[in-house]
């Protein structure tokens, strides 16, 4: 009874990780309702913001996520009417501006256990590198931290696609396009460079997921790995909405045979990035 | 003082080519069918019409929307002329004088469009519909150019009918 109690509260643990990192079943995403605008300086664009397992549908509890909404002129401005349902976060952006908008949601969890009075105990659910040091009470010893970042982004162009909200500030996991992210055509390879820390993120693997899978059945993803320089180039097949995941994220050891004895899992690495993006490449 | 210089080069240019023939300027004559549909709402299409050559910029030659709403309002829309939208008319500034249209009926319309000199060479002259409502659909017609004459035609399947198109000096 005590064995079967222990093992549900792991897996409870395990997917309440599993949320944040993007690595798992779990996808994190933005859907805009449309990215590409004529540019006459009102015009507006709604952001579905969710967690689901199939792109792109709502089929996981909403988080209260903080988007942050990047204009063309290198200022940031405030997304409108944000409201969050059960099953996600909804906002509107004004496009007032021409050229290329970026919006982000930017997410930080720390996981990890310390030992107080000869017992183990969990850090708790949603503290943050910045309430890291309130989380740990004083005299814990054997404090084991794993920090995950997560960048979710998409983007919205008002007349012709500019670059502005591309420069990098040098923290976490971030997307240089070569390709414009607004000018994707299906049949064309696409060009993108990927950065940690603001140098190249080489040999990342890159997991590009076209939606629909509902009605279409297969998921048709594409692998592939960031080069030394952090590059890596993708052809989109068809025109649609796309979801493009990049992580530091070690890969999840292949399950054990029947019957073979579980290892222990793996060592969580003490700092794990996720990159999203949702692409809409537009006909040819 | 730079731009008189090229001004001055430009009209060498093209007196150099006029020597070759006589002509300074081609007319592409075009037609281009409106299918009629039997459909519960219908709007006339927005139409794009293109001309593309390899390294160079493609050049827009004539666009039907609704020019007649308040505000340049029908200009909100364009971007749903997709191909083109990406390809020249994001760059445009609408109302576009001697481009901009209103939008046509079902039907075979005739236009003449002037073409500047275009050389000899190979061109696609694209036409793009997208109606409200309703599909999208690319025609494109390959065609060379020599001597200031050349011909295509090609034939949508949908929101596109027969295009023919004549080159002349």
């Amino acid at each position: 009874m005590t064995k079967i109690r222990t093992s549900l509260l792991v897996a409870a643990a395990v997917a309440t990780l599993a949320i944040p990192t993007l690595a798992s079943a779990a996808r994190m995403w933005m859907l805009p309702s449309e990215t590409m605008f004529a540019g006459n300086g009102d015009e507006w664009a709604t952001v579905d913001f969710a967690i689901s397992s199939d792109l792109f549908y709502f089929d996981h509890p909403a988080q209260p996520f903080e988007p942050v909404l990047f204009a063309p002129d290198g200022t940031q401005a405030q997304v409108e009417n944000k409201a969050k349902g059960r099953l996600r976060t909804t906002f509107d952006v004004h496009l007032t501006q021409k050229g290329t908008y970026k919006v982000a949601v930017l997410t930080n969890a720390v996981f990890g256990s310390y030992m107080l009075n000869g017992e183990e105990k969990r850090l708790p659910r949603g503290v943050t590198a910045e309430t890291l040091a309130q989380a740990i009470p004083a005299g814990a010893t054997d404090v084991k931290t794993s920090e995950t970042n997560g960048r979710v982004e998409t983007f919205l162009t008002a007349g012709v696609p500019t670059d502005t909200v591309f420069k990098p500030t040098g923290k976490g996991l971030e997307m240089v396009p070569l390709t414009h992210p607004n000018d994707l055509v299906s049949g064309e390879a696409a060009t993108f460079q990927f950065l940690l820390d603001g140098k190249p993120a080489a040999n990342l693997p890159v997991a590009v997921i076209a939606g629909g899978v509902r009605y279409s059945g297969a998921l048709k993803e594409i692998s592939a790995k960031t080069g030394a320089d952090g590059k890596v180039t993708v052809t989109l097949p068809d025109s649609g909405m796309y979801w493009l995941n990049v992580t530091t994220a070690p890969p999840r050891p292949a399950p054990a045979a029947e019957g073979a004895p579980k290892g222990p899992p793996p060592p969580r690495p003490a700092r794990i990035d996720n990159y999203v993006a949702t692409l809409e490449v537009l006909g040819a | 003082m730079q731009i008189r210089h090229s001004l001055i080069l430009t009209g060498v240019a093209a007196v150099g080519a006029g020597a070759a023939s006589p002509a300074l300027a081609e007319t592409l004559d075009l037609t281009v069918t409106i299918p009629r549909m039997s459909v519960a709402e219908y709007h006339s299409p927005y139409v794009a019409i293109w001309l593309e050559k390899e390294g160079a910029a493609p050049r827009t030659l004539s666009v039907w929307y609704d020019i007649d709403k308040p505000k340049n309002g029908g200009t909100k829309w364009l971007r749903d002329i997709r191909l083109w939208w990406r390809a020249s008319g994001r760059t445009l500034q609408f109302p576009a004088d001697g481009i901009s249209g209103a939008t046509r009926a079902p039907g075979t319309h005739k236009l003449s469009l002037p073409a500047g000199k275009l050389g000899n060479g190979a061109y696609t002259l694209v036409v793009e519909a997208a109606r409200e409502s309703g599909g999208r659909e690319t025609v494109r017609l390959p065609v060379t150019v020599s001597g200031g004459k050349g011909s295509a035609k090609a034939a949508g399947t949908a929101e596109l009918g027969a295009v023919a198109l004549t080159v002349k000096p």
